[in-house]
């Protein structure tokens, strides 16, 4: 990371400050605040019914908070539809993948955001560049190190699972300009597949496009998040890191049977580099153990 | 604060790295396909190929029935039988591929064909004006069936159901049951019947079926090459997905019932070319016939798949087995065989679940 500033100035990417929604009276946010900084994997971790799902559709536009703001670069935005998101730079890779079967891969990184043909044949006849997109598709599919699928002109269905998260992935990774966010993605995948999307996420970091990873999976969330947000009953609770915190440690604030003590200014600090500490002088709680290899 | 025990996350990434190279290396063996699988998947890249293959049999074997049957003429009539269904059944395409359904093609078209007689013979209304009315009254009718799809969250099955009902009753209400002849019309209502002559095979064939094929082309390209197209198939692949993507899935369903509409219009007016007149009565068969065009072309009843060439060669099947079936006598032995029309139906209806049966065979395919 290239932060050489004081972690004051470092400002978060995506910013969430007192979310709340209700369905019915059922409490599914309340005062949810959330913050990513730029270039960090941020784990999202509570358990079933802690609305960390709800948390995450108010960023992709499935779900309008009831009250609450989101910023983008210190940007107020309203996202009102999964369009306005998308427009916002935030992309999501859903738990469904909400990929298209029958259609190819070519077809489905650009569903949505098709390319025409440049002059007349893309102007007057609406003409799409479909070897264009093929191309590009092939391109990213290569840059996150997925090109044993071949034949971009394959349908999504005769590929196997993993290969099916890594298109979602590329498509994310190929129009998230500012966010990416990661639904349980390794949910439906198995040990090999799992551990290849992992990578994918690390690289899409490595490539600087912060993302946020929502998992059950304590061993995957422990092995790529550099922060975890733990959710519970509808709100942040504690702001931990792999270092700072074991995975037995973080379950039981996220089950209640551990209290944390955090403010919310503690919250929402981000977590200091290895480079940025040596520069700043400073020391972040906890010990710093790791250093992951940045690829 | 205790940090964690037992995470190397050096070396579980590189271990990562390695198990993924693995995983590729064992889907690479797994891709050794029997031949039954390689046609499955050739048949799942292109679902044109199957229809096209039955169809170059069936003029094999109608071929050895009659000797008139592979002639310029013969080809010209059954090219005419296709001409109206075919028309419908460009409109019913895009309807299926998006996992709709419409059961009202035959009585929007005949009902448009009505009322652009009945203008122009009974009200004196200009041919031009009479033609775009029935047009608009066909997009009209197509997006009324879209709205009660998208707005009410009715299924397409019941509803179209309900406006073939509706269309039909109301097309024998405004017509009186009573033919008009096109010979009170205007001339543009009788003009796609007007016969043109093809060079090379010496045989005049209605402007009609050429305007037929022009649909088609220009259907063919929509879906292939532009984005609306693209979300037709998007839409009937996976609704949820579509929208999640950022596709507005109810607009993309209520152009396609409109623009099906439309085209169900152009077809009406094709009719009245056909037969010289309006008849309320006429184009009975032409909702299941369009949807059997749809299915023996490929294209699935679950949406998402199919191609607007299969529908032709569909269409074109359908007419093949009733002309070849019509006219077709073999002899084996002493015995001579001849059918009886009846049979035509039964072959139809065949044809339709076996074609049916082939769509979820090929679906099945996976890697």
């Amino acid at each position: 990371m290239t932060a050489v500033v004081p972690d004051t100035d470092i400002r978060p990417v995506l910013q969430a400050k007192g979310l709340v929604k209700n369905y019915g009276r059922v409490v599914a946010l309340d005062h949810a605040n959330l913050e990513l900084y730029p270039g960090e994997v941020l784990g999202v971790i509570g358990d079933n019914g802690a609305g960390k799902s709800t948390l995450i559709k108010c960023f992709s536009g499935a779900v309008i908070p009831n009250s609450g703001e989101i910023y983008i670069n210190d940007e107020l935005v309203n996202l009102h539809s999964p369009g306005d998101s998308q427009a916002a730079g935030i992309e999501t890779v859903y738990q469904t993948l909400a990929v298209c079967p029958a259609l190819d891969i070519g077809t489905n990184l650009f569903l949505g955001r098709e390319r025409l043909k440049p002059g007349f044949l893309g102007k007057y006849l609406r003409m799409l560049d479909l070897g264009g997109m093929r191309e590009a598709a092939r391109t990213e599919m290569s840059d996150l190190g997925l090109l044993t699928i071949q034949d971009m002109g394959q349908a999504v269905e005769t590929l196997s699972g993993g290969q099916r998260q890594g298109v979602a992935v590329a498509r994310a990774a190929a129009f998230g300009q500012r966010v990416i966010i990661m639904d349980e993605p390794t949910a439906a995948l198995g040990v090999k597949e799992s551990a290849k999307v992992l990578q994918l996420i690390r690289d899409v970091r490595d490539r600087g496009i912060p993302v946020i990873l929502i998992s059950h999976n304590m061993p995957h969330v422990f092995d790529v998040a550099d922060r975890i947000h733990i959710h519970r009953l509808g709100r942040r609770v504690a702001v931990v890191t792999p270092e700072s915190h074991s995975m037995a440690d973080a379950v039981a604030i996220m089950t209640g049977a551990l209290e944390s003590d955090q403010t919310e200014e503690e919250m929402s600090r981000p977590k200091l580099s290895k480079d940025s500490l040596s520069h700043v002088g400073h020391i972040a709680e906890g010990p710093m153990t790791s250093s992951r290899p940045r690829a | 604060m205790s940090g964690p025990e037992d995470r190397r996350p050096e070396e579980a990434s590189a271990q990562a790295r390695a198990l993924a190279v693995e995983g590729e290396i064992t889907e690479a063996d797994r891709q050794t396909p029997t031949t039954l699988q390689r046609v499955q998947r050739l048949l799942h890249r292109y679902p044109w190929l199957a229809p096209l293959a039955f169809l170059a049999v069936m003029l094999l074997i109608f071929s050895f029935g009659n000797e008139r049957f592979l002639t310029p003429f013969n080809a010209s009539l059954i090219v005419q039988q296709v001409m109206f269904v075919g028309t419908l059944a460009i409109g019913q395409t895009i309807i299926i591929l998006t996992a709709g359904i419409d059961l009202s093609v035959g009585a929007i078209a005949v009902f448009v064909s009505v009322i652009m007689g009945k203008l122009s013979a009974d009200f004196g209304v200009p041919g031009v004006g009479a033609l775009l009315v029935g047009f608009m009254f066909g997009t009209a009718a197509g997006l009324l069936n879209g709205v009660l799809i998208t707005r009410l969250r009715l299924p397409p099955f019941i509803v179209t159901l309900g406006t073939l009902s509706i269309f039909f009753a109301l097309n024998l209400f405004v017509s009186a049951s009573t033919t008009i002849d096109g010979r009170d019309m205007d001339p543009i209502m009788t003009w796609t019947g007007t016969r043109i002559d093809v060079p090379f095979i010496e045989t005049a064939v209605p402007i009609s079926s050429f305007l037929m094929l022009g649909m088609f082309a220009i259907m063919w390209y929509v879906l292939k090459y532009t984005s609306w197209g693209r979300h037709i198939y998007a839409t009937g692949d996976d609704p949820e997905a579509s929208r999640l993507i950022g596709i507005k899935v109810d607009r993309v369903l209520l152009a396609v019932y409109g623009v099906a509409g439309f085209i169900y219009a152009v077809g009406g007016w094709f009719l009245l070319g056909r037969l010289g007149a309006a008849s309320p009565q006429a184009g009975q068969d032409a909702n299941l016939d369009s949807i059997t065009a749809v299915v023996i072309g490929g294209t699935s009843l679950f949406g998402g798949r199919g191609t607007v060439i299969g529908t032709l060669l569909g269409a074109i099947i359908v007419g093949v087995a009733r002309n070849g079936l019509a006219i077709s006598q073999f002899t084996i032995g002493e015995v001579s065989i001849k059918f009886d029309p009846l049979w035509q139906g039964f072959t139809i209806g065949v044809l339709v679940i076996v074609f049916v049966a082939l769509d979820q065979w090929v679906r099945r395919v996976s890697s």
